[in-house]
């Protein structure tokens, strides 16, 4: 589905507009403090916005907010758990692709407090993929991972991508990564979204 | 202290100023410690101290006054200086209340709800005074239902907006997952119960084991028959059980709700900071 921004303005940021097809794979560079995370909030309607966000043809503040957040998969760039084991904060812990990131069965029954930063992105990533959102918001998805984990995270989310026919914004800080991972590549500036 | 002897009762023992003078000596104790400790609460020990004194001493001289009133319009006006001061309380006990004036509502409405109809359902159906609203049954009954749904209420709220302020992470993750407003917040809506209950639940439990009930104390001084007295602590503990119990819900439904606007955003901005 499409998602198309129309004089989107939030905080100090904005006028902002551009139009993202629905499966197609888009990087997000930004100077960091310009409103990335706040862009994003703003497209899953997390934060106020003034504007027009517009997906799959529709406002999104005419769809109902757990629709639009079940279908627009947002991965904030630090995850948030809130019981005391991993496994209850997935729907179906059994048929999760756990060693496609390089986890074994066991990560499930650790406790959350035992996780490293990494290991929360990473199944933070499989949780938000549990919701078959239609388009991914990613927040530095990569961003506390080694660099093997990376290559992991990486494949999962294309081959989620080609599966599903979904497309994704991924704000990156890894130039080499956001030409790898973008057919096109965005800026974020105070009051322009720019090609690059 | 002497013993007097007491027309009525048994013996009262009475109190001079120098026994006051001493326990509050206690007080001065606990603020200096607390001062020296660098805990920061000699100030507010202080002023409640004050208050207690000043209060209950104006009280002494007023309650027979207000007792010997046979007016309605007398009940309501007292009833509802005793409500407004409770609802301020409530919101002075809160670290981060809703701005405006939802901040006072929210806690002065629910005791309004469920300490005025928990009195009046005691009154009419159970004590049934003739007229209900006889001062002597109505004011205490009232004053110990505000006094317990107060507290209850004013930790509810504190807890519920003080965690919605450290975990909302926590609740805007779940939103990002599809969940609703009201699942979002579940978990802090049950701990802010739990914490706004407690003391209520420990006064059951203690109740003629560890504790002697003020009021059950009291008539049994005043020589009434210790099986009546038990009764009547009993009604009046489940009384603010059902009174403190339904004002924190209905607090918590409430604030939970405008915790959020109407496209299920966690909006802390409503709070004061």
């Amino acid at each position: 589905m499409d998602l198309r921004l129309k004089e989107v303005r939030f905080l100090e940021v904005g006028p902002l507009s551009f139009s993202l097809k629905a499966s197609e794979r888009v990087t997000l560079f930004g100077a960091s403090g310009v409103g990335k995370s706040q862009m994003l909030r703003a497209i899953v309607d997390l934060s106020p916005f003034t504007g027009s966000i517009e997906f799959g043809g529709q406002q999104t503040a005419e769809i109902p907010p757990t629709e639009l957040r079940l279908n627009l998969g947002y991965l904030p760039a630090e995850s948030a758990w809130w019981f005391d084991l991993v496994s209850p904060h997935f729907k179906k812990p059994q048929e999760l692709p756990l060693t496609d990131l390089g986890f074994t069965s066991g990560i499930l029954d650790q406790e959350v407090y035992q996780l490293s930063s990494g290991e929360k992105q990473r199944l933070g990533l499989l949780r938000m993929l549990e919701m078959q959102p239609k388009f991914l918001l990613l927040d530095e998805p990569t961003a506390s991972l080694d660099p093997s984990s990376v290559g992991l995270m990486e494949d999962l989310i294309v081959d989620y991508c080609d599966k599903t026919g979904a497309g994704y914004l991924w704000v990156s800080h890894d130039p080499s990564q956001a030409k790898r991972m973008g057919t096109r590549c965005l800026e974020l500036k105070p009051n322009e979204v720019a090609e690059l | 202290m002497k013993l007097q002897s007491y027309e009525g009762a048994k013996m009262m023992i009475t109190l001079n100023h120098w026994d006051l003078i001493f326990s509050a000596g206690l007080v001065f104790l606990l603020a200096a410690v607390s001062l020296a400790l660098k805990l920061g609460l000699a100030s507010r020990l202080m002023v409640g101290a004050f208050r207690t004194t000043l209060q209950l001493g104006l009280l002494g001289f007023s309650v027979k006054f207000i007792f010997a009133q046979e007016g309605f319009g007398w009940i309501v006006l007292i009833s509802s200086v005793m409500l407004l001061a409770a609802g301020r309380e409530v919101l002075a006990r809160q670290k981060r209340p809703f701005k405006g004036p939802l901040g006072y509502a929210l806690g002065t409405g629910s005791m309004m709800i469920s300490s005025f109809f928990v009195a009046l359902f005691a009154l009419y159906f159970l004590i049934e005074a003739k007229p209900w609203y006889q001062p002597q049954y109505a004011i205490p009954l009232l004053g110990i239902l505000l006094g317990n749904t107060m507290n209850g209420i004013s930790l509810g709220l504190d807890r519920l907006t003080s965690l919605s302020w450290e975990k909302r992470f926590e609740i805007e993750g779940r939103l990002l997952l599809g969940q609703s407003a009201k699942q979002s917040i579940l978990l802090i809506k049950q701990e802010a119960f739990r914490i706004g209950l407690t003391p209520i639940v420990n006064t059951m439990a203690a109740a003629g084991l560890v504790s002697l009930p003020g009021l059950m104390t009291g008539q049994i001084l005043a020589g009434g028959e210790p099986f009546e007295a038990a009764k009547y602590q009993i009604m009046i503990i489940f009384l603010i059980v059902a009174g403190t119990g339904f004002g924190i819900l209905f607090a918590l439904q409430l604030a939970s709700a405008k915790l959020f606007d109407e496209r299920m955003r966690l909006r802390l901005d409503r709070l004061k900071t």
